[in-house]
């Protein structure tokens, strides 16, 4: 049993401040695994990266069989996943109404939003330690079983996969604040960038707008160690269309709306 | 402690709730009373932040709920018992809230046991509760931050007759120890237990507020004529609050004899005309619930 404390005056408890944004994105990281949905998305982002690993190991070449291509060949189905976990941080809270229940503690919904955004990133980023996790026991393997075994890696590599795997996870985010529905988001997501890279391929007058448009493009760069400085300005400003427009236009939108 | 003045929300054309101002105090249990579609659940997320009002404003403690610096810790709030992850548990559920309130995780079980749920429900998944349970749950929720206001939604749906009668008690003690409740029900019967004030709300207007007990005991009128717009007209004119309702009657706050005199004066033809007795309040109540229902009905 638990007991009230005794007639209250009637002002704000000033002595009680509100929560931190730390603690905020504390609260989000654990909601992204703490329902059964999230574990199982969360565990087949681990599984996805070791199975790549282990088809490298049946099928590829022996002199194949290097650090840096284990590495580099788990960040792609990896970075499948990682748009609809960060989707999924948004659009579940208006799916599941759980929003009632979140904005009514934090009614500065931008704070819970940049929580979130940052407790995916995270995940981005811990995605990429599983990847050179599994690329580390593929290379161990691959020595004992006859591959080469190589661990030579250029770390500028590692950093690259970081950026990539982030701007994966902020287009999912994206795409859920802008939407605020989870199917709408996830068909959109996956289906926009594809609908204009085949279009862009098929189109003349669009291949150079597709050059600094297109995230197929402009993101194919980082899976490499070497990128120049005008690969990086059209990674940036592909990012301008496809990640911070929607961030933007969807925080506008999520600060407005009315919960239910 | 609750404040809430003028506020409106326009939908459109359509006001959902049109200039309703009331206020609770510390120490009372106020019922917030209205058929279904009536402006409640619509008032209550403005007041709690949720809904930004077209025009009026609300406050907790002093301060518009958005300017709380914990809300949590201020207000608890149960608007919809529905709106939790079905994925996550029960005990899940509070840990977060208490995270994001910096509460004491210890409190978790505390509430749990408060609200009745043992361990083995706070260990399941909230997808698999009743609706029973997730009221519990909401209220646990509610309680977390130990609060000293409490706005609740039809807190009482789903509950069974001993659960509702374990409420009643739950809110009438959290009020005799100086906290304020806010709780909306579509069932008079189920906060004349309890509460201390009354607000009644229907089309989403305030149509009539008080002490329960005046306004249970306030000897109305209920008044019908051959023509209901020019009775209306006629008992503005003579200083006598009406409600009309949506079948035509009138309930009046006044004596029988001042309503007949009225409608004497100008000529009217009642068709109805006698004193609504100690059900007043309930006969006004009815009266807005039958419009509601009859136009659910025609939907």
């Amino acid at each position: 049993m638990t007991t009230m404390t005794t007639t209250p005056p009637a002002t704000v408890r000033e002595s009680l401040p509100g929560p931190s944004l730390a603690r905020l994105v504390g609260v989000e990281l654990r909601k992204l695994g703490d329902t059964r949905a999230g574990r199982w998305l969360l565990a087949s982002i681990g599984l996805i990266a070791a199975a790549i690993v282990a088809l490298q190991l049946r099928f590829v070449d022996d002199a194949g069989q290097t650090f840096t291509n284990f590495f580099t060949a788990s960040l792609a189905p990896v970075a499948l996943l990682l748009p609809v976990l960060g989707i999924l941080s948004i659009t579940a809270e208006w799916s599941q109404r759980t929003a009632l229940t979140t904005f009514a503690l934090v009614p500065r919904r931008e704070r819970v939003i940049v929580a979130k955004l940052a407790a995916v990133l995270l995940a981005a980023l811990a995605s990429v330690l599983v990847s050179l996790a599994v690329a580390a026991v593929g290379t161990l393997l691959a020595g004992v079983t006859g591959g080469a075994g190589s661990w030579d890696f250029d770390w500028t590599l590692a950093g690259h996969a970081a950026v990539f795997q982030a701007i994966n996870v902020l287009i999912g985010a994206g795409f859920g604040l802008l939407l605020l529905n989870t199917p709408l988001a996830i068909v959109t997501s996956l289906l926009l960038p594809t609908v204009w890279g085949i279009l862009s391929a098929m189109i003349e007058a669009l291949h150079g707008p597709a050059r600094w448009l297109d995230t197929s493009i402009t993101m194919e760069p980082l899976l490499g160690p070497d990128m120049t400085a005008g690969q990086w300005s059209r990674l940036g400003v592909s990012l301008l269309v496809w990640v911070v427009a929607p961030l933007a236009v969807g925080m506008v939108r999520t600060l407005r709306r009315e919960v239910h | 402690m609750i404040a809430v003045d003028h506020l409106t929300k326009r939908y459109g054309p359509h006001p959902a709730v049109d200039d309703v101002s009331f206020r609770c105090e510390a120490g009372t249990v106020t019922g917030f009373l209205g058929p279904n579609g009536a402006g409640k659940s619509t008032t209550m997320r403005m007041l709690c932040g949720l809904t930004r009002p077209t025009s009026g404003t609300a406050t907790v403690a002093g301060r518009p709920y958005r300017e709380l610096p914990n809300p949590g810790r201020e207000v608890g709030v149960l608007l919809d018992a529905s709106a939790q992850h079905v994925g996550r548990s029960g005990r899940e559920t509070l840990f977060l809230a208490a995270r994001t309130m910096g509460v004491d995780a210890d409190r978790v079980p505390a509430v749990l046991d408060r609200v009745g749920l043992n361990p083995v429900a706070a260990k399941r998944r909230v997808g698999a509760y009743s609706l029973g349970m997730r009221q519990r749950l909401g209220l646990a929720l509610a309680l977390l931050g130990e609060p000293r206001v409490l706005v609740l939604d039809e807190p009482a749906n789903g509950l069974d007759p001993e659960g509702i009668f374990w409420m009643r008690g739950l809110l009438r003690d959290f009020a005799d120890r100086g906290g304020t409740v806010l709780l909306s029900s579509h069932l008079l019967r189920e906060v004349e237990a309890v509460a201390d004030r009354l607000v009644v709300i229907g089309g989403g207007r305030v149509v009539a507020q008080g002490g329960k007990d005046e306004l249970l005991a306030g000897a109305g009128t209920l008044v019908r004529a051959r023509d209901p717009h020019a009775l209306r007209l006629t008992l503005d004119r003579a200083g006598l609050d009406a409600t009309a309702g949506a079948d035509g009657g009138c309930v009046v706050r006044a004596e029988p004899d001042a309503v007949g005199q009225a409608a004497a004066d100008a000529g009217l033809v009642l068709t109805e005309l006698r004193p609504a007795g100690g059900g007043g309040l309930e006969q006004l109540f009815l009266t807005l619930t039958a419009g509601a229902s009859t136009k659910e009905a025609v939907q």
